[in-house]
């Protein structure tokens, strides 16, 4: 038995709200509706890009348009989720930008930190009410996805993994109890 | 032309036939090792294991064409961009599950020692006696003291590190130092400790991974990328350890893409001629000569050739007429889980990523202990702090919840049991020869059930495992049975048992066949019982002990 093996119970058994997005990997038998058409055209790409990063902004370490979060997003979505997951979140994009630009009269691309950040907020507050209230077996929220692919998208880069974290390719040695303070970055795990 | 010919023959470059190649070898035998797949070359063959996160194309997630390919294997971890080519693809070896089952195989030299666990315990006298004392199955033919010296021997070969304890259900051996656990881990298991009077204890993972560099092989770099082959040849597997020592003595052959079909009987001698092999990549057929025949191919395949092979004999082929062929198969049932979140310990980080966990060793079914089911469980765990895939429900988006990410979230904890499965005849493979795998060999049908006993030490399982840790003060405990198919373990055994009576069991307490002496099956194919500790450390013990007694046997024209 292996650490991966607890890991794996770890993310199902516990408390690791995102990780739950994780594409239906182990239902066994169930047929999935699959497309390997590109979800987003590269037109796409920019907008993708500056969602990204209104979510992880560069602060005084890069954010994810750096990271180039946009591509990974699409890219993901082409690879990793089933049809009706990729045409929701294709809709749901091309309605946050139409909604955007209606309320403040500018496009999302472009658009003020302020305002996009304002609206984001927004967004994400509408799907943790979703995701709080919704069944099972009803799909996830496309912003809970498209949330979650910009985190896992920038910390796993190699400017979030090196930069807003600490990667250590060999650690070299191992201790159970070093000291921290508040502040200093985590380990990339 | 005549066949090649051998001192013995190796089926299987797993742990199991590592080992008896290594013996063998050095005991100055000509060796054929047989690997039905592809060779996989220590250090350069580990395509993945010096890439860092970024450069694994999804981070970790599965493709969705990946998971539709692999309707086996995306039951379980297992199904990896990582290392997805270590492990046997499902289409072209097929099997059918008359019941749910996961068989999860590497067919390649190395075998799944290049993936396994690595958690190494020993089998106790509880464990040897126990069908004897319960009228279970058949008695082991050996007790630990047959055993315990080639413990020794095997651990310090291999390199395991852990704790000594004391404790006479999990015996202690020849350890390098045991690595550390967490601050949090180790004031759970203080809490533990006190709190069920010592007859409960959390313990450091035992484990074959180095702590201290041996000949030829560094020491643990903490990467924990072990499942990726490593680069240091710091975790025992056949590349790192056995083939190299077999390799040096000039006396090994490595054969692979060999798979081998049957083993050819001489009903005159009762003794095995050789081997029947087909040439997986040509599909050319080939025969081998050998003194002895190791069988090491895993539990199911050493089983299955049994089964192909003096069929014109014994319909149920080699080792059948005790009707215990393919019979008994045995597994580690788990995946009950009990987790929490603790609070503290603010000011303490993980440093390094520790290839091992906390061991929780059996306690039901000890001394005065007695449950309304037989035998027991352990569980496996560890400590950490959450990282940045971790809900923040209060942060929205933006530049609090990035800073917040970067740093480390609380402490979480959470453990899962690995029970005993008791061997029942009816859980059984046998063929099915309508359906045939890539190769034109007749595919395995399973036929295999957890039972009452099992079903009720899993309601142990889940309480005593919440029950530690809300005794330890971890909070929020949550318990769950996220669900469990025969075979998931990854730990297949039973189905060529040893014992004392050729009416009822497979193979001798030397690992004969009893129809054949010069066959021997070391791996999990030979275990009369499971216990409830990871079993790759006792087909370890087996396989030298088997090996010595097989030269002997052959020095004194026995065999």
């Amino acid at each position: 038995m292996d650490m991966n093996r607890r890991e794996a119970l770890l993310r199902l058994a516990t408390l690791l709200g995102v990780t739950t997005l994780t594409p239906q990997v182990l239902t066994a038998g169930a047929t999935h509706p699959t497309s390997s058409a590109p979800v987003f055209g590269s037109a796409d790409l920019a907008l993708l890009d500056e969602i990204a990063e209104t979510i992880m902004p560069a602060t005084d370490v890069p954010g994810a348009k750096a990271a180039q979060v946009g591509a990974f997003i699409s890219m993901m979505l082409t690879d990793c989720y089933d049809a009706p997951v990729q045409a929701a979140v294709n809709a749901g994009v091309d309605e946050l930008a139409t909604t955007y630009r209606r309320r403040f009269n500018e496009a999302f691309v472009g658009g003020s930190q302020a305002n996009r950040t304002a609206f984001l907020n927004e967004l994400d507050a509408e799907q943790k009410r979703y995701t709080a209230s919704k069944r099972p077996e009803q799909p996830h929220h496309y912003f809970r996805i498209v949330k979650e692919l910009s985190v896992l998208g920038y910390f796993s880069s190699e400017i979030g993994a090196s930069q807003a974290l600490r990667y250590m390719e060999v650690p070299g040695r191992f201790s159970g109890a070093e000291p921290y303070k508040k502040g200093d970055r985590a380990f990339y795990n | 032309m005549a066949n090649q010919s051998f001192d013995a023959i190796v089926v299987g470059s797993g742990i199991s036939g590592g080992w008896a190649a290594k013996e063998l070898t050095e005991k100055g035998l000509k060796v054929l090792l047989l690997e039905r797949g592809r060779n996989i070359e220590h250090v350069t063959g580990y395509e993945n294991a010096l890439k860092a996160p970024w450069e694994i194309p999804h981070r970790g997630r599965i493709p969705t064409a990946m998971r539709d390919a692999h309707p086996v294997q995306r039951r379980d971890y297992i199904l990896s961009e990582s290392n997805h080519a270590y492990w046997a693809d499902e289409k072209e070896s097929p099997y059918i599950e008359k019941k749910p089952f996961d068989w999860f195989r590497g067919y390649h030299v190395g075998g799944r020692s290049l993936m396994w666990g690595r958690q190494s315990y020993r089998f106790s006298d509880l464990d040897f006696e126990a069908n004897a004392k319960e009228g279970i199955a058949v008695d082991w033919p050996i007790r630990y003291a047959d055993i315990a010296p080639w413990y020794d021997y095997v651990e310090r070969f291999a390199g395991i590190s852990g704790s000594k304890e004391g404790l006479p259900q999990l015996p202690d051996g020849q350890f390098l130092p045991p690595m550390e656990l967490n601050v949090v881990e180790k004031d759970v298991a203080a809490r533990i400790r006190t709190h069920f009077k010592d007859q409960r204890r959390l313990i450091i993972g035992r484990t074959a991974n180095l702590t201290a560099p041996i000949e030829g092989r560094n020491d643990c770099k903490f990467r924990n990328k072990c499942s990726l082959g490593c680069p240091f040849g710091a975790y025992f597997s056949t590349q790192s350890s056995t083939l190299p020592a077999a390799v040096k003595t000039g006396n090994l052959t490595l054969r692979p893409f060999s798979l081998v079909t049957k083993i050819r009987y001489d009903k005159d001698a009762k003794r095995a001629r050789g081997v029947e092999v087909l040439d997986s990549e040509t599909g050319q057929t080939y025969e081998f000569d050998a003194k002895i025949v190791f069988l090491c191919a895993s539990a199911f395949h050493s089983a299955s050739i049994l089964m192909s092979s003096a069929t014109d004999i014994w319909p149920g082929g080699l080792g059948s007429s005790s009707g215990e062929l393919g019979h008994n198969v045995m597994d580690h049932h788990f995946r009950i889980s009990a987790s929490g979140s603790v609070e503290g310990y603010e000011d303490k980080i993980i440093f390094g990523r520790r290839p091992n966990g906390f061991y929780i060793p059996r306690f039901r079914n000890i001394g005065s202990d007695k449950r309304d089911y037989t035998r027991g469980f352990g569980y496996q765990g560890n400590a950490s702090r959450q990282g940045w895939s971790r809900e923040i429900a209060e942060l929205g988006v933006g530049a609090p919840l990035k800073e917040a990410l970067t740093e480390p979230g609380p402490w979480t904890i959470g453990m899962t049991g690995f029970g005993e499965i008791l061997p029942y005849h009816e859980n059984r493979i046998y063929f099915d020869k309508t359906v045939r795998d890539k190769w034109g060999q007749p595919v395995l049908v399973m036929d295999c059930e957890i039972k009452d006993n099992e079903k009720k030490m899993r309601r142990d399982m889940m309480a005593d495992g919440a029950e530690m840790l809300e005794a330890a003060g971890v909070k929020n405990v949550r318990a769950a049975d996220t669900g469990y198919n025969f075979g998931k373990g990854i730990h297949e055994m039973g189905t060529a048992r040893m014992g004392r009576d050729p009416k009822t069991s497979v193979l001798n307490g030397n690992n004969q066949v009893w129809e054949a002496p010069n066959v021997f099956v070391t791996d999990g194919a030979c275990m009369t019982s499971a216990a409830c500790v990871n079993p790759s450390l006792t087909y370890m013990a087996l396989t030298a002990r088997a090996a010595s007694f097989a030269v002997e046997e052959l020095k004194r024209r026995s065999l």
